[in-house]
């Protein structure tokens, strides 16, 4: 038996492919604790992103509440559209006419952090570069022909693409290179909780159930060795 | 209260059906790691019908609601993610503990004489779970659901001059659609858990009829009268069992496999709630990544690839070029499976006493079919499709070897009792 797992074991390791994204991406380093930060996460997104980007699965005052904002100041601040606090986050862009202006219409972004992953999110965010040949005038170097202009490029400024597909440091911003950073790490930061936003309600209750597996773990293995005691 | 207890007793026997299947059932003493997993398997049966009963109350099956409807359970239903992840993670967990199971029937010859109407009954819960688990992923309606239901679908189209039909009829529209969604919703939640609790049913009696088997592989119950009364179990077994036999080397499965597989399943809950909480998609291979997007008909994800479980059959479907022959090959594969006690033409039971040659060939078995599921989960290329090749050899291979050597094997002596 024991030959045989050793077996199996040593073959496994020559059987791991790689199976990496095409693209390299940067590690997001956000914090979903980090309230402050998801507020501005959320303020950003409120700006400059929902205006296409629906969060539709996701209600207002879910947000409000996960978020620490209380209820009557995010009715009279952070919900630019929606009529009561339990409404989806969504825009009145109309589908069909986005399709036409875009190519494509602009996806929902409630599941882009599951679908995608934050360090996507990030990585992306920081890739635009001026391709004149693209309609909006900028490329992606981890979403290629993307249909979507570089939105944030007031903050950032322009990155420009060498031959060797290298990335210049953006110039004319009006954010520096660290605040740049710092605010799209908020943003997605927010849209990893968006994602899912029970996530640290998930692993604290994780915790907890298996403290107490391993609590009635060790009162089953005492029950067992007691009863066995007739076997033996 | 014993009067009423003896009034339904007289009417229906249910302490003694109590007795004959647990609390006087005569189990093998020698249960090793290998025999915890079809406990495991009946934990996450029920696992997975308390939850499926819970996430019908807020699914709703429609093409426009179905995938808003996971997020509203995800969201705004209480402890709804828990009911999600629960029902997902057990339907990865329920293949992992079900290719145990069966692969304790190899290494111990639990498929031989006189167990193979067992092994039969078995092969029938596995072919219904990949139904249930294939008509259940199609359920989210992301797009990994879609194109993989598509993909599945499309095989049958392969079966000459009925298949284009058979198609349609299966999807009961000309695309995967709303209505392909609401029979498989169907199929999912009644017809085919059902048919697994019947079937469940079934191979609990049939084991309960042969006796289970155990690492020795020898049998715990002997002629009547052939034990010496000193060497017989200590342990009182319900009638059926020792009016019948001399059972020796046995215990009676309650309390002492109760309390022993207890153990067994702490701590396999511990690991599935570690994987339930903290890594509930499985590394992309429990939910994978393109089912958080909505079916499309229009966008294909980049890898159409099956759920890990389907990996080994889809692997042996993918490298053979011709797509019906494909087809034949997957489904003989698990032909094969079924048709093992009658591969097998050898006496000896466990590996423990068998053949350096067994020993290799269901070694090689075993890596042929991880290689199989791993290769499943990887977008295909010329040199992948060789190696699936190879490994597919290796699994029918298998079979056909044990035909050849299982006759003259060359065993060790099995010795007549339990080693322990």
């Amino acid at each position: 038996m024991k030959k045989f797992i050793i077996a199996v074991l040593a073959i496994l390791p020559t059987l791991v492919f790689a199976a990496g994204p095409s693209a390299q991406l940067d590690s997001a380093n956000n914090d979903l604790a980090d309230k402050e930060s998801l507020k501005r996460g959320f303020q950003s997104y409120i700006n400059y992103c929902l205006a296409c980007h629906q969060l539709k699965y996701q209600r207002y005052n879910r947000t409000f509440a996960d978020l620490g904002i209380d209820e009557k100041e995010g009715v009279a601040n952070w919900m630019p559209t929606g009529e009561k606090p339990g409404d989806h986050i969504t825009n009145n862009m109309p589908a069909k006419e986005a399709a036409k202006w875009f190519g494509t219409a602009p996806p929902d972004l409630t599941l882009e952090a599951r679908f995608r992953s934050p360090d996507y999110i990030y990585t992306y965010l920081h890739s635009f570069y001026v391709d004149e040949n693209r309609p909006f005038g900028v490329n992606n170097k981890v979403f290629r022909d993307v249909g979507m202009p570089h939105v944030l490029q007031n903050l950032q400024g322009v990155r420009t693409m060498d031959e060797h597909g290298n990335l210049s440091a953006a110039t004319g911003g009006t954010m520096s290179p660290e605040q740049y950073d710092n605010f799209v790490r908020d943003l997605t930061n927010f849209l990893e909780y968006v994602g899912e936003p029970n996530k640290l309600e998930r692993k604290a209750l994780g915790y907890w159930v298996i403290g107490f597996l391993f609590i009635l773990l060790i009162f089953a293995y005492l029950l067992k060795v007691e009863y066995w005691r007739d076997v033996h | 209260m014993n009067n009423f207890m003896a009034w339904i007793e007289k009417r229906l026997p249910l302490m003694d059906a109590m007795n004959k299947h647990a609390a006087q059932y005569p189990a093998p003493k020698n249960f090793n790691f290998w025999y915890v997993f079809g406990i495991l398997a009946s934990v996450i049966l029920v696992n997975q019908i308390v939850t499926g009963i819970w996430l019908t109350m807020n699914y709703e099956p429609s093409g426009a609601g179905a995938f808003a409807s996971i997020e509203y359970i995800m969201r705004d239903v209480d402890y709804g993610w828990l009911l999600r992840y629960m029902h997902s993670t057990g339907a990865s967990a329920f293949f992992i503990v079900i290719y145990m199971h069966m692969f304790r029937g190899l290494l111990y010859g639990s498929y031989q004489k006189p167990r193979e109407l067992l092994w039969i009954f078995g092969m029938f819960i596995f072919l219904v779970l990949m139904a249930e688990a294939f008509m259940g992923y199609l359920l989210p309606w992301g797009n990994m659901s879609y194109w993989g239901a598509q993909v599945i679908i499309s095989l049958f189209g392969a079966i000459p001059v009925i298949g284009e039909e058979l198609t349609i009829w299966i999807k009961g529209d000309y695309v995967i659609s709303g209505a392909t969604l609401n029979r498989f919703f169907a199929l999912h939640v009644i017809a085919l858990p059902l048919v697994l609790v019947v079937l469940v049913f079934l191979h609990i009696l049939a084991l309960h009829e042969v006796g289970s088997n155990n690492p020795d592989g020898t049998d715990i119950k002997k002629p009547k009268g052939s034990v010496p009364p000193e060497e017989l179990s200590k342990f009182k077994f319900h009638k059926q069992y020792s009016e019948k036999y001399d059972i020796v080397d046995a215990i009676p499965f309650h309390p002492y496999y109760t309390v022993k597989d207890l153990v067994a399943v702490v701590i396999f809950l511990i690991v599935f709630c570690w994987v339930m909480f903290f890594i509930p998609e499985g590394g992309g291979y429990f939910i994978e990544a393109p089912n958080f997007e909505p079916a499309n008909g229009l966008k294909t994800p980049e890898h159409i690839v099956p759920v890990w479980y389907f990996g080994p059959f889809f692997t042996i479907l993918r490298v053979i070029p011709d797509k019906l022959f494909g087809m034949i090959g997957m489904f003989a594969a698990i032909g094969m499976l079924f048709a093992l006690p009658w591969f097998d033409r050898g006496i000896v039971k466990s590996i423990r006493f068998r053949s350096k040659l067994h020993f290799l060939n269901l070694t090689q078995f075993a890596i042929s079919f991880i290689v199989l599921g791993i290769l499943g989960t990887l977008p295909a290329t010329d040199f992948l499709n060789m190696v699936g090749r190879v490994a597919s050899l290796g699994y029918f291979g298998f079979f056909i070897a044990l035909w050849f050597y299982s006759k003259n094997e060359k065993t060790k002596p099995v010795p007549e009792r339990v080693s322990g």
